[in-house]
């Protein structure tokens, strides 16, 4: 197939909506762990904020008291550095109280650097490993089958962490099921740790290469509530087949002077000073 | 031995739901009754054991039991990762069926030479680590498999191995076996390393070394409990495997010999693989040999080390 055939560009999306005091909100619970902490990938956890809120909000069938519940829908954050995101959603939701976000890193807390299953409510699967969730997922969306249960499986993976081959086998594995239970969620910040992915590892026509695996996919702003929404109510798209979101949004949303700097990726050994900016950026 | 590892997992499925069986992309009508039985439980996936072990994961945390089955060099170093963070991190309940441990695919070279694969998965916490001896001890061990709350790697043998185990000995996992009294020898061992270890002990009885022969056929958990009864008056301690020396059974005795005894411990002798990647082809029994790993070699090295004592 010739490169003329194929979307080279990402479907432009439109600018995204300002942020809600909700995910603000959240955003702040983000900055506040850091503070305690002194480190984190906060830029990796802002960009997917939406998309997790929008899981739990809007989307997924869950009960905080009961995290597991049997029928529960389950969300997989294969890009476990985005912790600080999942754990802020989980903990404004009841999964844990939310003073347990200002224990973040330390020795005795259950939140550190990556999520891990079994020790925080609400958590799905110990991730941080990159490549990992997918695969999971998978298990879990043939075990509702085998169960006759009708739970779907969400896994929100990185940009940067679909270079990891573990992901294109589970795409692979994951249409060779027909498994229309499951659903990705591309958060398509377009930077990784060292720089931009088209620098890196171009993933460009990404909506075509997870067509072409098999997947329904289409492209959405992963900031726009509205569109998000519209995309995840109507899963899956297509029935027999997985669906793939790319969630175009941007690493450090909110925080102006953070957003698309690879420099934020991963902070240790942050400063008064810049948690003060931190919070100043997210004041409206 | 696979057949009836197998065998057995199918008739696990019979009695439990919740046992599912994997292969990746394993010979043509490989498990076919199974499948048969059990669609919705059978899974044959594509080479891509990454994410076998991963869905392998999934399936576990939603409450089935999986079974996978492929060669052992591709559950070990291939999914490594997989298996340690998927599996033994989460503390699930999955079963690696590993085909071919050891060097029984010698002609077909070092890609599939399964010679580390104990040392690495007894690194891992939380995983079991078997390797049964014979067919009948497989068969045994697979019914013991489906409540061990944990992971669990099954290292396979070639198949048609003379079989020394036996019915009245029972089988738990992490209770080694005696099957032969020590007298100022011991020998502990593994897998098919066993029967030629009751062939070494049989001419050195010829020769009027009465040597024992204890079938550690869990190299994790070991039973230390009966290492350290069994070494109680032996004077030589003789660890025989089919691994590389490095953290594999003789590794674990000398732990176990170091940590319990100490300075009094009797002289211990490992015999394994060296540090290498086997470089010859031809057969199982050929790699042996050139490791020094044959009865005949086994026996000598003892009267080897006995005549060195002596001397």
């Amino acid at each position: 197939m010739s490169t003329a055939q194929l979307s080279v560009n990402p479907v432009p999306v439109a600018v995204s909506p300002p942020l809600d005091e909700r995910s603000l909100h959240l955003r702040r619970s983000c900055v506040a762990a850091m503070e305690s902490a002194g480190r984190g990938h906060l830029s990796s956890a802002l960009s997917l904020i939406e998309l997790v809120r929008v899981l739990y909000d809007d989307v997924m069938r869950f009960r905080p008291t009961e995290p597991r519940w049997a029928d529960r829908d389950r969300c997989i954050l294969s890009k476990g550095h985005g912790c600080l995101g999942l754990f802020a959603v989980l903990a404004d939701k009841g999964f844990f109280p939310e003073s347990e976000m200002l224990t973040y890193c330390g020795r005795d807390s259950m939140l550190g650097g990556h999520p891990e299953w079994g020790k925080v409510p609400g958590v799905e699967a110990s991730t941080g490993a990159l490549g990992h969730g997918l695969a999971i997922g998978i298990g879990m969306a043939h075990a509702a089958r085998i169960q006759g249960r009708d739970s779907r499986v969400f896994v929100i993976t990185g940009d940067g962490e679909i270079n990891e081959g573990s992901i294109w086998e589970g795409a692979m594995a994951a249409s060779q099921h027909g498994l229309d239970n499951l659903t990705v969620l591309v958060d398509r910040n377009k930077l990784q740790s060292y720089g931009s992915t088209s620098e890196v590892q171009d993933l460009e026509p990404l909506a075509d290469k997870w067509r072409s695996f098999g997947f329904y996919c289409e492209d959405v702003d992963g900031h726009d509530m509205d569109d998000l929404r519209q995309a995840l109510g109507a899963v899956p798209r297509e029935p027999g087949k997985p669906t793939a979101l790319i969630c175009h949004t941007v690493k450090g949303k909110g925080i102006a002077h953070i957003e698309h700097d690879a420099t934020w990726h991963h902070k240790s050994r942050i400063s008064e000073d810049e948690v003060a900016a931190l919070y100043k950026a997210l004041e409206q | 031995m696979r057949r009836v590892a197998m065998n057995g997992v199918f008739e696990l499925a019979k009695r439990d739901e919740r046992v599912v069986f994997i292969g990746s992309d394993l010979g043509a009508g490989t498990m076919a009754e199974f499948r048969e039985e059990f669609p919705d439980r059978f899974f044959m996936e594509g080479v891509a054991e990454a994410n076998i072990i991963g869905m392998a994961a999934g399936l576990a945390m939603d409450g089935m039991i999986p079974y996978i089955n492929t060669i052992a060099t591709f559950l070990t170093r291939r999914s490594y990762e997989q298996v340690a963070v998927d599996l033994c991190l989460h503390n699930l309940p999955v079963r690696l069926i590993a085909t071919g441990g050891g060097m029984v695919y010698a002609p077909l070279g070092p890609t599939h030479l399964a010679t580390e694969d104990m040392a690495i998965m007894r690194a891992l916490p939380n995983m079991t680590v078997v390797a049964p001896t014979d067919a009948p001890e497989a068969g045994r061990l697979m019914e013991a498999t489906l409540d061990v709350p944990g992971p669990v790697y099954i290292r396979l043998a070639k198949g048609g191995d003379p079989v020394v185990s036996r019915d009245e000995d029972g089988f738990e996992i992490g209770k080694a076996i005696s099957l032969a009294e020590p007298g100022e020898v011991l020998f502990i061992s593994i897998g098919v390393m066993v029967h030629r270890c009751l062939n070494a002990a049989q001419t050195l009885a010829d020769q009027g070394i009465k040597a024992g022969v204890l079938n550690v056929h869990t190299l994790k958990p070991l039973d230390e409990e009966s290492i350290l009864a069994q070494v109680r008056g032996a004077r030589l301690v003789v660890t025989v495997e089919e691994h590389t020396l490095m953290g594999g059974l003789g590794s674990a005795v000398a732990d176990t010999l170091v940590r319990h005894i100490g300075p009094g411990m009797p002289q211990l002798v490992t015999l394994g693989i060296p540090d290498v990647f086997p470089e010859k082809y031809g057969s199982q029994d050929d790699l042996l040999e050139l490791y020094g790993l044959q009865p005949h070699q086994i026996a000598d090295a003892v009267t080897k080390t006995l005549g060195q004592n002596a001397a």
